[in-house]
């Protein structure tokens, strides 16, 4: 899981800056970046379970 | 560069120290007694090869608009990545040029950005480690995104190659020191996991209060000057903002910090009964950070209002992040300079720019029009989450891999004064009541 975060990040990145050199209409870029946002926090999310989970594995 | 400009630059640089005084007065006010010394003294090595480290690489990745870069030509747009100066500030002349200013501000800032992972990591990160870690973040990291922002780098010009508002904007470095600074923070506290007796076995925080309130306050004062000059010379060199208008970035300084400390003591006062010293002094910090990106741009009523929504944040945000992420945060410099770095950044998307700075040319270029500011400054925040966030984790990570950062938790008891320095920094008071602990 803290891979798969950790990859997501910048995963999540790339979309957007794809977005950003590919789209042009405003509305279709918007989304594209939004959609890109949401998977860097999905990334930053998994990467903070896997901490969590970590953390209680050891207590 | 006018003389006059160049001599009101120079004085807000030297007042930079200040803010790094606060900051490490606040982290060492935030930890406990047995790691004070400990403390101070990190931030004395961290400053100093942060400096070091930024010598060699760090301008030379970071250049200044103007000087020879690394572009990447993509769909006909000129991507400017990295710096291509030369290591050891080989051939900047050190002459009051803006080039040589910037390099004397960034020498201090990028020591500024490596202080606040200190305050996160308090009691428990190794002293080597420390410097360690700090060259990395000096050499590589900062220099890399500060190009981005300030280097001429393609963050900076959004607004000419995709038309979003004038590119992302940063006068003081909400994103460029405090969000990396945070973030980098972020990266050390997961790996070296928190304090021995923070949580009890069911996960739950016990309070480890620090040891000296009045050094976190005076601490805040001191911060108060310095971000003073920060902010004033990051406008000057990075905003293209005349000497003048410095009154309106120290105002909105002010303001915005003002209406922090007041949203926090409010908000503690409301939740707890009193108000609670160190969340107020986060949040004074918080609103001095979110201040940073826009000091420059935003008119004072809106510097009030993004005080008060960073004091209120980082009121919310300390205790969350300790309980539910398991966070051991002893300074708050997540919340601080993460998350309210990452709010002023995205601030001056949200406010309109004073009609003050319509005089300003790099502001009024009508080539650059203002929809498509709040896309730009979005834009850089996810560059921050999505690549700086991984990429500093990962360079720790590796460091961690061949030298371990933490301090033995069973030498942790003793507090890292003793273990690493050899001897505490109140000799005469060395009595500690967790002696007994079971934890």
């Amino acid at each position: 899981m803290k891979i798969t975060g950790l990859l997501l990040m910048p995963a999540g990145w790339f979309i957007v800056l794809a977005a950003l050199v590919l789209l042009r209409a405003f509305l279709a870029q918007d989304l594209f970046i939004a959609a890109g946002i949401g998977v860097e926090i999905l990334g930053l999310v998994l990467f903070t379970r896997s901490h969590l989970m970590a953390k209680r594995g050891n207590e | 560069m006018s003389e006059v400009s160049q001599a009101f630059c120079i004085l807000f640089i030297f007042l930079l120290p200040l803010a790094l005084a606060g900051l490490a007065l606040i982290n060492t006010g935030l930890s406990r007694l047995r790691s004070a010394a400990h403390s101070m003294m990190a931030t004395l090595c961290v400053v100093g090869v942060a400096a070091a480290a930024y010598f060699v690489t760090g301008f030379a990745w970071e250049g200044y608009p103007g000087l020879a870069s690394h572009t990447l030509s993509i769909f006909g747009k000129e991507w400017s990545w990295l710096g291509a100066g030369r290591f050891f500030l080989r051939g900047v002349p050190l002459d009051g040029s803006c080039a040589s200013l910037a390099t004397l501000l960034q020498l201090l800032s990028v020591g500024l950005a490596a202080v606040i992972p200190l305050g996160a990591a308090a009691e428990r990160w190794r002293l080597r480690a420390c410097c360690l870690s700090t060259a990395l973040l000096a050499g590589i990291t900062y220099p890399l995104f500060a190009h981005w922002v300030w280097g001429g780098g393609w963050l900076a010009n959004l607004g000419s190659n995709y038309g979003l508002g004038l590119g992302f904007l940063d006068a003081g470095g909400s994103s460029t020191i405090h969000a990396v600074g945070g973030l980098t923070a972020l990266s050390i506290v997961w790996l070296l996991g928190p304090r021995r007796g923070k949580y009890n076995l069911e996960g739950m925080p016990a309070a480890l209060p620090g040891h000296n309130t009045v050094l976190v306050l005076f601490g805040c004062l001191l911060a108060l000057v310095g971000w003073m000059g920060l902010n004033a010379a990051g406008s000057i060199l990075f905003a293209g903002v005349p000497p003048g208008r410095t009154v309106l970035v120290a105002a909105n300084t002010l303001l915005s910090a003002a209406g922090a400390v007041l949203a926090a003591a409010a908000i503690t006062r409301y939740r707890f009964g009193k108000p609670d010293a160190s969340l107020s002094a986060n949040g004074w910090v918080c609103g001095l950070v979110a201040s940073s990106a826009g000091c420059a741009f935003v008119p004072p009523a809106a510097a009030l209002l993004i005080g008060l929504v960073a004091g209120a944040l980082v009121t919310f945000t300390v205790a969350w992040m300790e309980a539910h992420l398991g966070l051991d945060d002893p300074a708050g410099a997540v919340s601080v300079h993460a998350l309210g770095g990452i709010w002023g950044i995205l601030a001056v998307g949200l406010f309109p720019r004073t009609a003050a700075l319509a005089a300003v040319p790099s502001m009024a270029s009508p080539a650059m029009a203002p929809s498509g500011q709040m896309l730009a400054q979005i834009v850089g925040v996810a560059t921050l989450v999505g690549f700086v966030l991984p990429f500093t984790y990962s360079l720790n990570w590796l460091l961690n891999r061949f030298y371990p950062q933490r301090i033995p938790p069973e030498e942790e008891r003793q507090g890292a004064d003793l273990y690493e320095l050899g001897a505490g920094a109140y000799p005469e008071f060395m009595t500690h009541t967790d002696e007994f602990s079971q934890w």
